[in-house]
């Protein structure tokens, strides 16, 4: 049974599909509209930049930040050079590189979040993307300066776990964050990859969902219709709510911040003794 | 040394235990009766000499999978192992069909309550936290629990100062609990991040089968990450690489060797020099032995 919001009778799967439009801002949209004069910064130093992952540094209303996303295309020339979002290991340890640059020079880690997974090929198994993931999980949770990831459209697997290891972790109304995409899920559970709709309505991936358990911390409000209807509004909405939380953040010392990211992924799980 | 144990006699015995050649073949790991069939080599298998080989094939040496109390057994000194967390079980957070009912059935198949088996104990007298997957339960699929409990063991070995080791075991997350699986693989990277901070070591032993979110969180974090001969070791499933590639991979793709020549693992051991190769690291890593 699928559960149908009552307030915009919008279904998990209705969204999802709404996330996977073209038309959907993805993260350099984002950072065009949110920050003053973005550099981008280039390749892991070890095999290769991948162009599914955009990162860099710039100015937040006065504060230099780092910045990092998955980029999807926004045609399908430009999707074919960005993989569709889906990160090599070779995005991952990008993204870590930055990460740890950004806690040299102090400044804040902001994450988006859009992808579907991260790339399955034999490359990424011989570049270990396991161990890639692996590694930004457990530097994500101890990196010493504040961080914040927003969920933009689809926040899938481990994929986008691995940047999204931050103290605070928010979701665009629309987006969804699942352990797999429904059609994985359905192909490994019911060995019927065609039942996605089904399992996408029964996995409990949407932002209102995972703001109930606790896994996330905020919601950004989209326009009606979504995100794309206007994008300078949802940036807006974004840049407002980066201004205030980073100014918490950047007030606490370091070891309580590092302190409280572990306390809260160490909180996360339902069990019983 | 090993081959002087090869039985090789028993390959002319009667026929007669071949005819359930089919039954067990289904089986390969959980031997039926007095005799089994090595998945791998199709050899006849008596099943006392499977088990006094602590399951690996005398014929090809193939590794079959161990249960996580057998390798508990196998690993630690006798009376020195300390479970943890032994009643610790899963709930069913997203209210998912069918999830109990799963659970119970491992639950009685195995003797578990959960996909891991966490302790204290003492291998060759050196003394460490030791963590076992079962694949048995549910393909060693890590839901809350089995994230809780590694958390837990890993947070106790910083108290204790010990080392940890984890033989892994597992399919990946556990879908039936959504995205509270996919956060035990931030909650154990975060654990084992403070272990390193406080110096600790961590020692992976990657067992067949080893894949998906255990692969892409605690698995390949090891200081040391030794694994098994011929053990399967992958983020992605083959047939999903294979789908999305569009062609068939080689045999040895995701394998021990293929990792061990890729970087990523620093040893394969096979299982009759495990006990010894881990104390051996172990010694070498224990604290009072630094100036």
């Amino acid at each position: 049974m699928a559960v149908v919001d009552i307030k915009t009778k919008k279904t998990a799967w209705d969204r999802l599909q709404l996330v996977r439009m073209i038309e959907r801002p993805t993260a350099m949209d984002y950072i065009d509209r949110i920050f003053d004069s973005f550099i981008e910064f280039h390749g892991d130093r070890y095999f290769s930049d991948d162009a599914a992952v955009v990162g860099g540094i710039a100015m937040l209303d006065g504060m230099p930040v780092t910045v990092i996303g998955h980029q999807k295309g926004r045609n399908i020339k430009e999707n074919i050079k960005r993989n569709f979002g889906m990160p090599q290991p070779d995005g991952y340890r990008k993204a870590l590189r930055l990460m740890k640059q950004a806690e040299k020079f102090n400044r804040p880690v902001i994450c988006f979040v859009d992808t579907k997974g991260a790339h399955c090929d034999e490359g990424a198994e011989e570049r270990g993307q396991g161990e890639a993931i692996a590694r930004n999980l457990l530097e994500m949770s101890k990196l010493r300066t504040p961080s914040i990831s927003i969920v933009i459209g689809e926040g899938g697997s481990g994929g986008a776990l691995a940047l999204a290891v931050t103290d605070q972790v928010w979701m665009l109304e629309n987006s969804i964050y699942s352990i797999l995409s429904p059609e994985g899920f359905a192909g490994i559970l019911w060995r019927d990859g065609s039942r996605a709709k089904e399992a996408a309505n029964i996995m409990k991936i949407t932002a209102k969902d995972l703001k109930g358990f606790g896994i996330i911390d905020k919601i950004i409000k989209e326009p009606f219709g979504g995100a794309h209807k206007n994008v300078d509004k949802v940036a807006e909405e974004i840049k407002k709510n980066l201004i205030s939380t980073l100014d918490k953040l950047n007030s606490k010392p370091v070891e309580e911040l590092v302190q409280s990211r572990y306390e809260k992924f160490r909180n996360m799980g339902e069990y019983s003794e | 040394m090993n081959n002087l144990f090869k039985r090789n006699k028993y390959i002319t015995v009667s026929k007669e235990p071949i005819k359930k050649e089919a039954q067990v073949e289904k089986k390969p790991s959980i031997p039926g009766g007095m005799w089994a069939k090595c998945a791998k080599c199709g050899q006849t298998i008596y099943k006392e000499d499977l088990e006094s080989n602590n399951k690996v094939c005398p014929y090809c040496d193939h590794h079959i999978r161990m249960t996580a109390r057998e390798r508990v057994e196998f690993l630690t000194d006798i009376d020195t192992f300390m479970e943890f967390d032994r009643n610790m079980k899963s709930v069913n957070p997203l209210g998912f069909e069918g999830y109990e009912e799963k659970l119970g059935k491992s639950v009685e198949s195995t003797g578990l309550n959960e996909a891991v088996v966490t302790g204290k104990g003492e291998i060759l007298g050196e003394e460490a936290v030791i963590c076992v997957m079962d694949s048995f339960f549910m393909m060693g699929s890590m839901g809350s629990a089995v994230g809780e409990k590694i958390t837990r063991a890993v947070e106790k070995a910083i108290d204790l100062r010990l080392p940890v080791i984890i033989f892994t075991a597992s399919g990946g997350a556990r879908m039936q609990e959504g995205i509270f699986s996919l956060m035990q693989m931030a909650k154990t990277s975060a654990a084992l991040g403070k272990l390193s901070d406080a110096g600790l070591l961590y020692i992976t032993v990657i067992t067949d089968p080893t894949t998906g979110g255990v692969t892409a969180s605690f698995a390949t974090l090891g200081d040391v990450i030794l694994a098994e001969p011929g053990a399967l070791i992958g983020f992605a499933g083959r047939r999903t690489i294979e789908q999305t590639i569009k062609k068939t991979l080689p045999e040895d793709f995701q394998t021990a060797e293929f990792m061990i020549k890729h970087g990523f693992v620093d040893k394969i051991v096979h299982r009759r020099d495990q006990v010894k190769m881990i104390k051996n690291i172990l010694a070498i890593h224990r604290e009072s032995g630094r100036r």
